[in-house]
C-alpha cells in the first residue's frame, strides 16, 4: 500500500491550469464510465440510456432547467458563504445548521408576523433576522476557537443538529395537527413570500446568488479583510508577526460565513419553500464544503463545481424515477463521482516518478 | 421500583450499544490523526450488508428451523465487518495514499454510505414483497437475541446486567481492550505517537502508512457491528429506511464526550442512551408541551459541546484531540 517506496512522489511546484483541470475532467470521465457500470448491473439498463437520463433530469423540460439553476444557486449560496473559513482553515462544517437557523428565523417571521405589517417590511425583518440567526449560530464556535483554540471542526458539527433539534421543536410547536409538519406558511395571503420576477418563481433568487458571487469574489481577492484571511490561513504565526489580530479575523470571517449561510437559509424559506422542516437544509452544508474545496476556494469555479454536484443530483433522481429506482440510488452515484475527483486532486498536487529512474535524472532531487 | 429502573437501564445500554462501537471505533480512528467524518456511512453499510447476508440466508433456508445459528450469525457478521472494512479502505486510500482532504473525504463517504444503505433496503423490500417498508430478519435477529438463559430468573440484577445479547458484551470487551491498548501497549503508544506527531514517529521509525491503516479500517470494522447491532437487536432484525438517523454523528459526539478514551465510553454511551429513553418515554418533564421532547434530544450534543470548551479551555495536554487530527502526513512536508 505505500506508495512511497515503490514510486518517487514530490511535490510539484505549479501546474498550468488546463494540466489541472484537464485532470479532473478526466476523473469525472472515468466515474462516469464505473458510474454507468453499476447503474447497468443494478438496472440491465444499457449505459447510453444512463446518461440519457441524466442530462433529462436537467435539461429535459424548462421547468427541469428552472429547478436545476434553483438548486445550484442555494448549493452555491451555503458554498460561497462557507469558503471565506476554510480559507482561514477554520473547518466551518456547521453550514447545514447556519442554514437551518437562518431558515428558522426567516419562517419564525413569516408565521407571527405575517399579514400584521406591510410585506414589504415583512421581507426587510426577514432579511435581517435571518442575516442576525446565521451569524450568531457560527460565532459561537468561533468565539470558542478564537479565545480558547477550541476545535472548530467538532464544535460546527456539533451545532448542527442542536439546530436540527431546535427546528423540530419549532415544527412541532407551529403545527397544531400533532403531525410535526409545517405545510405552507401563509398560503393565501402570500405574506413573507418573496416577489416572483417575471413570471419565474426563482428567478430572484438565482439572481441574488449571482451577485454574492461576485461579492464573495471581490472580497476575497481585492479586499484587505480578504487578504487577511488568507494569510491566517496560510501560517497563524506570521500572520501575528505582521501584526495581524488573529482573533479578531476569525470573528469577523465566521461572522460573514453564517450570515451568508443565514441567506441561505432566507432564499430557501421565503424564496422557493415557503415552509420549514429539518431536511430544509438538505445535507446542503455538507455537501457545500465538497463544491468550495474542489473549486480551490474560487468562487467563480464554484459556479461550475455547483453546477456539476446540482446537475449529478437532478439526473440521478430522475435515473431512480424513470427505473424505478429508490431516490438513495442518486447518492450512491454521487459518491462514486467524488471519490474520484477527490482522488485526483492527489495527481494536481502531486507529480509521480519511478524511484529508481528519478534518482538516475537529478541526483540532486530532495 | 427496582424492576423499573433495572428495565430502564437494559433500555439505555441498548440504546447506548451501537453508539459505544462507532464511538470506539472512532477513537482508534481518530488516535492515528485521522478524523472520520464517514463514520456515519461506515455504520449504514456495516448494518445493511449484515441485513443482504441474513436475507439471502434465510431465503435459501427457507424455514427459521431450517436454520443452523452458527451460520445465521456468522453470515451477516462476516458480511458487517466486509462492508466496513471496504468503506474503511476507501477512505485510507484517499487521506492516507493519496493525502486527500479528510473532512471532504469523509463527508463523501458518509452520502455514499447512507445512499448506499437506504438503496438496497430499497431494493430488498421490494424483492421482499413486504406490504410495509421494511424487512423483517426475526428468524436471524432471534439467533442474535439469544441471551443467558438465566438472566430472567435474577430479577432486576439480571435485568440489569445480564439481559443483553452477545454483541452488546462484545461491545463492552473491544473499548475495555480498546482503552488498554492505547494506555498500556506498545502498539498503543506507537499509534499515539502518529496521530500527535507523525514527523517524529516516522523518524522513529514507525510506519504511518500501516498504523493509519490498520486503525482505521479495524475502527471502521468495529463501528460497522454498531449498525449490525441496531438493525439485529435494538430493531429486532427490521430494516426500516433512514431509521437509524442520527446515531453515527452521535457516536462521533462520544469521541470528544470521552476525550478520546475508549473505556470512558462504555459508561459514556449508557449516559447518552439514558438521555435518549427519558425523553422519548416522557420521564422528563415537558410541562405538557409534546415539542419539548425534541429540545431534550438536543442533550448528547450540548453537553458534548461544554466537554469540548471545557477541555480546550482547561488545556491538559492529556485531554486533547490528537495534534496532528485532520492533517495528511507527507513525509517531504515537515
Amino acid at each position: 500500500m505505500n506508495l512511497g517506496s515503490r514510486f518517487h512522489i514530490s511535490k510539484r511546484a505549479t501546474i498550468p491550469w488546463y494540466l489541472a483541470w484537464a485532470i479532473r475532467l478526466g476523473a469525472i470521465v472515468i466515474a462516469m464510465i464505473v458510474c454507468a457500470l453499476v447503474t447497468t448491473l443494478l438496472t440491465g439498463e444499457d449505459p447510453i440510456g444512463v446518461y440519457a437520463t441524466i442530462i433529462q433530469g436537467s435539461f429535459g423540460t424548462v421547468r427541469k432547467f428552472w429547478v436545476l439553476l434553483q438548486e445550484m444557486a442555494i448549493l452555491l449560496c451555503v458554498s460561497l458563504a462557507v469558503t471565506p473559513a476554510f480559507k482561514m482553515r477554520f473547518w466551518n462544517i456547521g453550514g447545514e445548521g447556519q442554514v437551518l437557523i437562518g431558515g428558522l428565523a426567516t419562517a419564525a417571521c413569516m408565521f407571527y408576523w405575517g399579514g400584521k405589517m406591510p410585506n414589504a417590511l415583512l421581507i426587510v425583518v426577514m432579511i435581517v433576522a435571518s442575516i442576525v440567526a446565521g451569524a450568531v449560530w457560527a460565532l459561537i464556535p468561533a468565539f470558542f476557537k478564537a479565545r480558547w483554540n477550541t476545535n472548530e471542526t467538532l464544535f460546527t458539527l456539533m451545532m448542527n443538529y442542536v439546530a436540527i433539534q431546535l427546528v423540530s421543536f419549532f415544527c412541532n410547536t407551529w403545527d397544531r395537527k400533532g403531525s410535526g409538519v409545517v405545510g405552507i406558511i401563509n398560503p393565501n395571503t402570500r405574506a413573507g413570500w418573496f416577489p416572483e420576477i417575471g413570471g419565474q418563481e426563482y428567478l430572484l433568487n438565482i439572481l441574488i446568488v449571482a451577485v454574492l458571487t461576485f461579492v464573495v469574489y471581490a472580497y476575497l481577492r481585492w479586499s484587505k479583510q480578504g487578504y487577511e484571511l488568507s494569510v491566517v490561513g496560510e501560517s497563524e504565526r506570521t500572520a501575528r508577526y505582521v501584526g495581524i489580530k488573529v482573533e479578531k479575523v476569525i470573528l469577523r470571517t465566521m461572522l460573514i460565513s453564517g450570515a451568508l449561510c443565514g441567506i441561505a437559509g432566507l432564499l430557501l424559506v421565503g424564496g422557493t419553500d415557503h415552509t420549514i422542516s429539518t431536511t430544509t437544509a438538505g445535507g446542503r452544508g455538507f455537501t457545500a464544503v465538497m463544491v468550495s474545496w474542489l473549486a480551490k476556494f474560487n468562487p467563480i469555479f464554484m459556479v461550475l463545481t455547483s453546477f456539476l454536484l446540482a446537475f449529478l443530483s437532478r439526473g440521478s433522481s430522475q435515473i431512480a424515477q424513470n427505473f424505478g429506482l429508490n431516490h438513495a440510488f442518486g447518492d450512491i452515484l454521487t459518491g462514486i463521482i467524488l471519490f474520484f475527483i477527490i482522488g485526483s486532486e492527489f495527481f494536481i498536487n502531486y507529480r509521480i516518478g519511478s524511484a529508481t529512474g528519478k534518482e538516475k535524472e537529478d541526483g540532486t532531487h530532495a | 421500583m427496582l424492576n423499573t429502573l433495572a428495565f430502564y437501564f437494559s433500555r439505555a445500554v441498548q440504546q447506548g450499544i451501537p453508539l459505544l462501537f462507532g464511538s470506539t471505533g472512532e477513537t482508534l480512528t481518530e488516535k492515528s490523526g485521522n478524523l472520520n467524518l464517514g463514520i456515519p456511512g461506515i455504520m449504514y453499510v456495516g448494518g445493511i450488508c449484515g441485513v443482504i447476508g441474513a436475507f439471502f440466508y434465510e431465503q435459501s433456508c427457507g424455514t427459521a428451523a431450517a436454520m443452523n445459528g452458527f451460520l445465521a450469525v456468522a453470515i451477516p457478521l462476516l458480511c458487517c465487518l466486509l462492508g466496513s472494512l471496504v468503506m474503511g479502505l476507501i477512505y485510507c486510500f484517499l487521506t492516507v495514499t493519496l493525502r486527500a482532504n479528510q473532512n471532504v473525504t469523509g463527508l463523501a463517504l458518509t452520502t455514499f454510505g447512507v445512499g448506499f444503505g437506504n438503496f438496497f433496503g430499497g431494493y430488498l423490500i421490494k424483492m421482499s414483497n413486504s406490504a410495509v417498508a421494511s424487512i423483517s430478519l426475526s428468524a436471524t435477529s432471534g439467533f442474535f437475541r439469544k441471551t443467558l438463559p438465566f438472566a430472567s430468573k435474577l430479577g432486576a440484577f439480571g435485568t440489569a446486567f445480564l439481559s443483553y445479547s452477545f454483541l452488546a458484551y462484545v461491545a463492552v470487551v473491544v473499548s475495555l481492550i480498546a482503552g488498554w491498548m492505547l494506555r498500556r501497549s506498545r502498539t498503543g503508544l506507537n499509534l499515539r505517537a502518529v496521530g500527535e506527531n507523525p514527523a517524529t514517529a516516522d523518524a522513529a521509525g514507525i510506519s504511518i502508512t500501516k498504523y493509519k491503516y490498520l486503525a482505521t479500517t479495524i475502527g471502521s470494522m468495529i463501528a460497522g457491528l454498531g449498525g449490525l447491532y441496531y438493525v439485529m437487536d435494538y430493531a429486532s432484525g427490521v430494516w426500516s429506511n433512514d431509521a437509524f438517523g442520527d446515531r453515527g454523528w452521535l457516536a462521533i459526539a462520544l469521541v470528544i464526550f470521552t476525550i478520546w478514551r475508549p473505556d470512558t465510553g462504555v459508561l459514556a454511551s449508557i449516559l447518552y442512551g439514558g438521555l435518549y429513553i427519558l425523553s422519548i418515554n416522557n420521564i422528563l418533564p415537558t410541562g405538557g408541551v409534546g415539542a419539548v421532547k425534541e429540545l431534550y434530544k438536543m442533550l448528547p450534543y450540548l453537553i458534548t459541546i461544554v466537554v469540548l470548551v471545557l477541555s480546550s479551555v482547561r488545556n491538559k495536554r492529556e485531554n486533547q484531540p490528537p495534534q496532528s487530527l485532520g492533517i495528511a502526513y507527507f513525509r517531504e512536508e515537515r
